[in-house]
C-alpha cells in the first residue's frame, strides 16, 4: 500500500532558529499550514492491477476503466464522505440524498477510516455487481446494520427507510404521509423477524430474503452495470 | 449533470442493491446494454497537431461537437483519426475542459478568437470556470465596448451623406451637431464661438474701473457705466446671435422636448434670460437690486463654449460620473468641519475679543485651515486651539486627498477613451478608403482582364497578352464567373467612376456627343449588349441620334487618369475587336424584357485621343454597338444600373 504524504515539514526546520519575535510567529503560521497541507496532500495509490484483478470479478480493462473515471473525480486517491453525498445529490436532486449517501460510505468503509480507497470501492463494486447472491445479500445486511453489531433492530430500519424516502423528495405522488416509513418497516419486520425478537440476524436476513422471489429476480437486475 | 457523475453511475446503480431487500413491488427490468466497446483511443488531429483522448473523455459532454456524432463528419477514414482544420492552441483549452470539466481562458490570447473557437465545438460561453470567469467576461466587455464605440463612431462621425430627400430641419440639425459637415456650418460655430468670447470679455471689462474725464475730484467709475451705449449695444448684438441660434436648434431638433431638457439648451437659455427680463423689467429702484443680480447669470455664457470645447465636456462627465465620490468629500468635509469647528470654539471661548464668535464663525476658520488656505484673518489664541489648529490642519489635507485619485483616474479613463474614439475615426478614413481601394483592384482586375481581350475564345492563345494568360485557375474561374454573369443581366461590370459620372450625365441630361470608337473597344461584351437589344438599339439609335455616345477608350483612359489609376491599356488585336457574331446570337435574353439601361456620358471632344476613330463598323450590330440609348423615362433605370456598360 503507498501512502505517499507530501510533508514538507522536514525542509523548515533547517532555517537558522533566530529569537525574533517575528520569526517564531512565522513558524506558527507556516506550521500551521504545512498541517493542513499534509492532510491534503496525502496521496493514495492502489495495489497493483493484478492483484486488484485477482481479488475482484473485474477483467483488467474493467478495472483500467473504472480506475481511469475514479483518479479523474478524486486526484488523491481516496473519497470521502463528502464527495460520496454530492455524488447522490446530483442523481437523486429531488430529495435528499445525503443521510442515505452517509450509510452508504459506511457500508464501503469497512476499515471505517472515513475515506475510502481505490480497492474499498473496487471490492465493493465487486460484490454488488458480481458477486454471488449470498455476498450481496451478506453486504445490504452489512449496510442495514448502521452500528456494525451484527443485528438490525427496528431503529436502524427507520433510519434506513427514512433516508430512502428523503431521497424521493416531497413531491411524490401519493403524497407521503408521516407513518408511510414507520409501516414499510413493519412490513419488513413481519417479514424478515423469524422469530419476532424485534431483531433481524444475518441468517434470518438470508432466508427471509432467499424466500422471497421477487428479491431474487431483482438481485439479477444489477449484473450488467458495467 | 457534470461530467464526472457519469463516472458514478455505475456505482450509484450497484448502491441500489441495498434496496433490493426493502422493494415491496418487483423493480422494473434494467434497461437493454448495448454491447459495451472497450474504452477505445480516438485521435483528434487539429491543423497537425494530434491529440489523443480516450473516447469516454469526451462523450462526457453529448452535446457538444465532440461529444456528438457530429464528429463523424470529420472523420478521415484513410488515417483514421478526426481532422480539424483549426488553431492547435485553442484546441488545448476545449480538450482539457473535456477532462477536467473546468473551461480555462487562456490569458494571451483574444477574447474573440477563443469564442470563436468556442461556438465551432459547442461550448457554451458559460462553461468558462470560475477562476477565469471574471477576467473573461471582463475582456468581452471591454471588447464589445470597443466595438460599440467603433460602429457609433461610424454612424454619428460624418457620416454617410444624408438621403437627398431630407428635410431643412434635419440637414440644419446636421449642421449643428457636425461642424466639419458643410462650410456654412463651420462659419456658425466659429462666429457664435466668438460671439461667446466676446460677451464674456465684454462682461468682465465692463467692471474694470475707467478714469473718467478730468475732473475734480477724478472719478473712477467702471467702464460699464462711462460707455453704456456701447456697452448695451455689444450686449443685444450677442443675444440676438444666441437668440437666433436657440431658435434654431430648438426648429431643428428632432425631438423638441428631449431637446429642450438638455443640458446645453438650458445653459442657453440662462444666458439670455437675463437680457429679456432686463428689458421688460421696469428699471425702478425697487427691482433694479434684483436686477443686477439677475446679470450674474450673464456669465453663465461661459459655459456655452462646452458645445466648443470637447475637454469641457468630459471634464462635466467626469464630474457627473464621480458624483459619489464627490459626495463623499463633502460630506467628510462637513464632518471634519463640524467637529473642528466645535472644538476650536469651545476652545477659544475663553479669550476675550476672539474672533470665534460661534461655531459658525469657526466655520471660516476651519476650512481655511483644513484646505491649507490659512488668511489669517482669523488665529487662535490659546494653546488647546493652537494644538486643536494644527490637528485640523493635518488631518484636512488627508480628507481632501483621499476622494481626489479616484476623481482623476476616472477623468483620465474617460478622457483617453475620448481620444481613442477620436483617433479611431480619423484612423477610420483611411481604413475605409484603403479598402475600398484593395476591393477596387479585384473589380479592375475583371475589366483590366477584359480589355486586355481575354474574353475572346482561346483560339488565339499566344496573340493572348501574357497577363491574361498567366492568371492563376482560381482568377479564370472567378473571371469566367463574373463574365457569365454579365452575360446573364446583360449588363456588363465597369468602374466607379465611370457610372458616377455617367450618373451625373444623365441628372445633367448633357450634351452629348457620338464617338465611336469603337476601335479601341473590346466589342465582344458590348456587341452582346447591342445585339442583345438591336432592334432597340436601332430605333433607339434613330431618334436619339444626338443624344448618345460611348465611353471611348480615351475617355476611359482620362477617367483613369483622373482616378490617378494608371491603367496600361492592352495590345489592341483587330481580331479580338471583331465581334463574333455567333457569340451575341447565341444570347438568349430577350430584349423585350431588357432594360436597356444604359447611360450615356459626354464624351469631351477635346480629350478625344487618336485611337477612337469613327471605324466603320463590319457588321451591322457594330453600327448600333457604339450607341447606347438612355431611355430616361423609365423610373426603374437609375437603382438599377449599379454596373453600366462601358465601351
Amino acid at each position: 500500500m503507498g501512502a505517499v504524504g507530501n510533508s514538507s515539514s522536514l525542509q523548515t526546520k533547517q532555517r537558522e532558529p533566530s529569537k525574533d519575535i517575528a520569526w517564531w510567529y512565522y513558524q506558527y503560521q507556516r506550521d500551521k499550514i504545512e498541517d493542513e497541507l499534509e492532510m491534503t496532500m496525502v496521496c493514495h495509490r492502489p495495489e497493483g492491477l493484478e492483484q486488484l484483478e485477482a481479488q475482484t470479478n473485474f477483467t483488467k480493462r474493467e478495472l483500467q476503466v473504472l480506475y481511469r473515471g475514479f483518479k479523474n473525480e478524486c486526484p488523491s486517491g481516496v473519497v470521502n464522505e463528502e464527495t460520496f453525498k454530492q455524488i447522490y445529490a446530483q442523481f437523486f436532486p429531488h430529495g435528499d440524498a445525503s443521510t442515505y449517501a452517509h450509510y452508504l460510505f459506511n457500508a464501503f468503509d469497512t476499515t471505517q477510516t472515513g475515506s475510502v480507497k481505490f480497492e474499498d470501492f473496487v471490492t465493493a463494486l465487486s460484490i454488488l455487481l458480481r458477486g454471488t447472491v449470498h455476498e450481496k445479500l451478506r453486504w445490504t445486511f452489512n449496510l442495514y446494520d448502521i452500528n456494525k453489531d451484527g443485528y438490525i433492530n427496528k431503529e436502524e430500519m427507520m433510519d434506513i427507510v427514512k433516508a430512502i424516502y428523503d431521497m424521493m423528495g416531497k413531491y411524490t405522488y401519493p403524497v407521503l404521509k408521516e407513518d408511510t416509513p414507520r409501516q414499510h418497516v413493519d412490513v419488513f419486520f413481519q417479514k424478515m423477524d423469524k422469530n419476532k425478537d424485534g431483531i433481524v440476524t444475518l441468517d434470518e436476513f438470508l432466508e427471509s430474503c432467499q424466500e422471497d422471489d421477487n428479491i431474487m429476480r431483482s438481485l439479477q437486475l444489477f449484473q450488467n452495470v458495467m | 449533470m457534470a461530467a464526472g457523475v457519469a463516472t458514478w453511475l455505475p456505482f450509484a446503480r450497484a448502491a441500489a442493491v441495498g434496496w433490493l431487500p426493502l422493494a415491496q413491488q418487483p423493480l422494473p427490468p434494467a434497461p437493454g446494454v448495448k454491447a459495451s466497446r472497450g474504452d477505445e483511443v480516438l485521435v483528434v488531429n487539429v491543423s497537425g497537431r494530434r491529440f489523443e483522448t480516450w473516447k469516454n473523455t469526451l462523450d462526457r459532454y453529448p452535446d457538444t461537437l465532440l461529444g456528438s456524432s457530429e464528429k463523424e463528419f470529420f472523420y478521415d477514414a484513410d488515417s483514421g483519426e478526426y481532422f480539424f482544420d483549426r488553431d492547435p492552441d485553442m484546441f488545448r483549452h476545449v480538450l482539457n475542459f473535456y477532462r477536467t470539466g473546468r473551461l480555462h481562458c487562456p490569458r494571451q490570447e483574444c477574447i474573440q478568437a477563443f469564442d470563436e473557437e468556442l461556438a465551432f465545438y459547442g461550448l457554451v460561453p458559460e462553461l468558462v470556470g470560475d477562476c477565469c470567469l471574471e477576467e473573461y467576461r471582463d475582456r468581452k466587455k471591454e471588447n464589445a465596448q470597443r466595438l460599440a464605440e467603433d460602429e457609433e463612431a461610424e454612424q454619428t462621425g460624418d457620416g454617410p451623406a444624408l438621403p437627398a430627400g431630407s428635410s431643412i430641419r434635419q440637414r440644419l440639425w446636421r449642421a449643428f451637431e457636425n461642424p466639419h459637415t458643410s462650410t456654412a456650418a463651420l462659419v456658425f460655430y466659429y462666429v457664435t464661438g466668438f460671439f461667446i468670447a466676446v460677451s464674456v470679455i465684454a462682461n468682465v471689462v465692463e467692471t474694470i474701473p475707467c478714469r473718467g474725464p478730468a475732473r475734480r475730484p477724478p472719478r473712477e467709475q467702471p467702464c460699464g457705466d462711462r460707455f453704456p451705449l456701447a456697452f448695451f449695444c455689444m450686449d443685444t448684438a450677442c443675444v440676438l446671435i444666441f437668440t437666433g441660434e436657440y431658435l434654431l436648434r430648438l426648429f431643428a431638433a428632432p425631438s423638441r422636448c428631449r431637446f429642450l431638457r438638455s443640458v446645453m439648451s438650458l445653459i442657453d437659455v440662462v444666458a439670455i434670460l437675463p437680457y429679456y427680463i432686463g428689458l421688460l423689467v421696469p428699471k425702478n429702484e425697487d427691482v433694479s437690486g434684483a436686477f443686477v443680480t439677475l446679470r450674474v447669470f450673464r456669465v453663465f455664457r461661459i459655459f456655452k463654449f462646452s458645445r466648443h470645447s470637447q475637454g469641457l465636456r468630459i471634464l462635466g462627465y467626469t464630474l457627473k460620473s464621480c458624483a459619489s465620490e464627490l459626495g463623499f468629500l463633502l460630506f467628510s468635509l462637513t464632518m471634519a468641519i463640524i467637529i473642528f469647528a466645535t472644538v476650536m470654539f469651545y476652545a477659544e471661548k475663553g479669550t476675550s475679543k476672539t474672533n470665534f464668535t460661534s461655531i459658525p464663525a469657526a466655520f471660516w476658520y476651519t476650512i481655511v485651515t483644513m484646505t491649507t488656505l490659512g488668511y489669517g484673518d482669523m488665529v487662535p489664541s490659546t494653546i488647546a486651539g493652537k494644538i486643536f489648529g494644527s490637528i485640523c490642519s493635518l488631518s484636512g489635507v488627508l480628507v481632501i486627498a483621499l476622494p481626489v485619485p479616484v476623481i482623476v483616474s476616472n477623468f483620465s479613463r474617460i478622457y483617453h477613451q475620448n481620444q481613442r474614439a477620436d483617433k479611431r475615426r480619423a484612423q477610420q478614413k483611411v481604413r475605409l478608403a484603403r479598402i475600398r481601394l484593395a476591393k477596387s483592384g479585384t473589380t479592375n482586375a475583371f475589366l483590366q482582364y477584359k480589355q486586355n481581350g481575354g474574353l475572346e475564345d482561346n483560339g488565339s492563345g499566344e496573340e493572348q497578352a501574357l497577363c491574361v494568360r498567366n492568371r492563376s485557375a482560381f482568377e479564370q474561374q472567378h473571371h469566367h464567373l463574373l463574365h457569365c454573369l454579365e452575360k446573364t443581366t446583360c449588363h456588363e461590370f465597369t468602374d466607379e467612376l465611370t457610372f458616377s459620372e455617367a450618373l451625373g450625365a444623365v441628372s445633367l441630361g448633357g450634351r452629348t456627343s457620338r464617338s465611336t470608337s469603337v476601335s479601341s473597344q473590346p466589342v465582344g461584351p458590348s456587341s452582346l449588349l447591342s445585339s442583345c437589344c438591336p432592334r432597340r438599339a436601332k430605333r433607339r439609335a434613330i431618334r436619339l441620334a444626338n443624344s448618345t455616345a460611348s465611353v471611348s477608350r480615351g475617355s476611359m483612359q482620362e477617367l483613369d487618369t483622373l482616378a490617378g489609376l494608371r491603367r496600361s491599356p492592352g495590345p489592341q488585336s483587330r481580331s479580338s475587336l471583331n465581334a463574333k457574331p455567333h457569340d451575341s446570337l447565341d444570347l438568349n435574353c430577350d430584349s423585350r424584357d431588357f432594360v436597356a439601361a444604359i447611360i450615356s456620358i459626354p464624351t469631351p471632344p477635346a480629350n478625344t485621343p487618336d485611337e477612337s476613330q469613327p471605324s466603320s463598323p463590319g457588321g451591322g450590330g457594330r453600327a448600333s454597338s457604339t450607341l447606347r440609348n438612355s431611355r430616361l423615362g423609365t423610373p426603374c433605370l437609375l437603382p438599377e444600373t449599379v454596373k453600366i456598360s462601358s465601351l
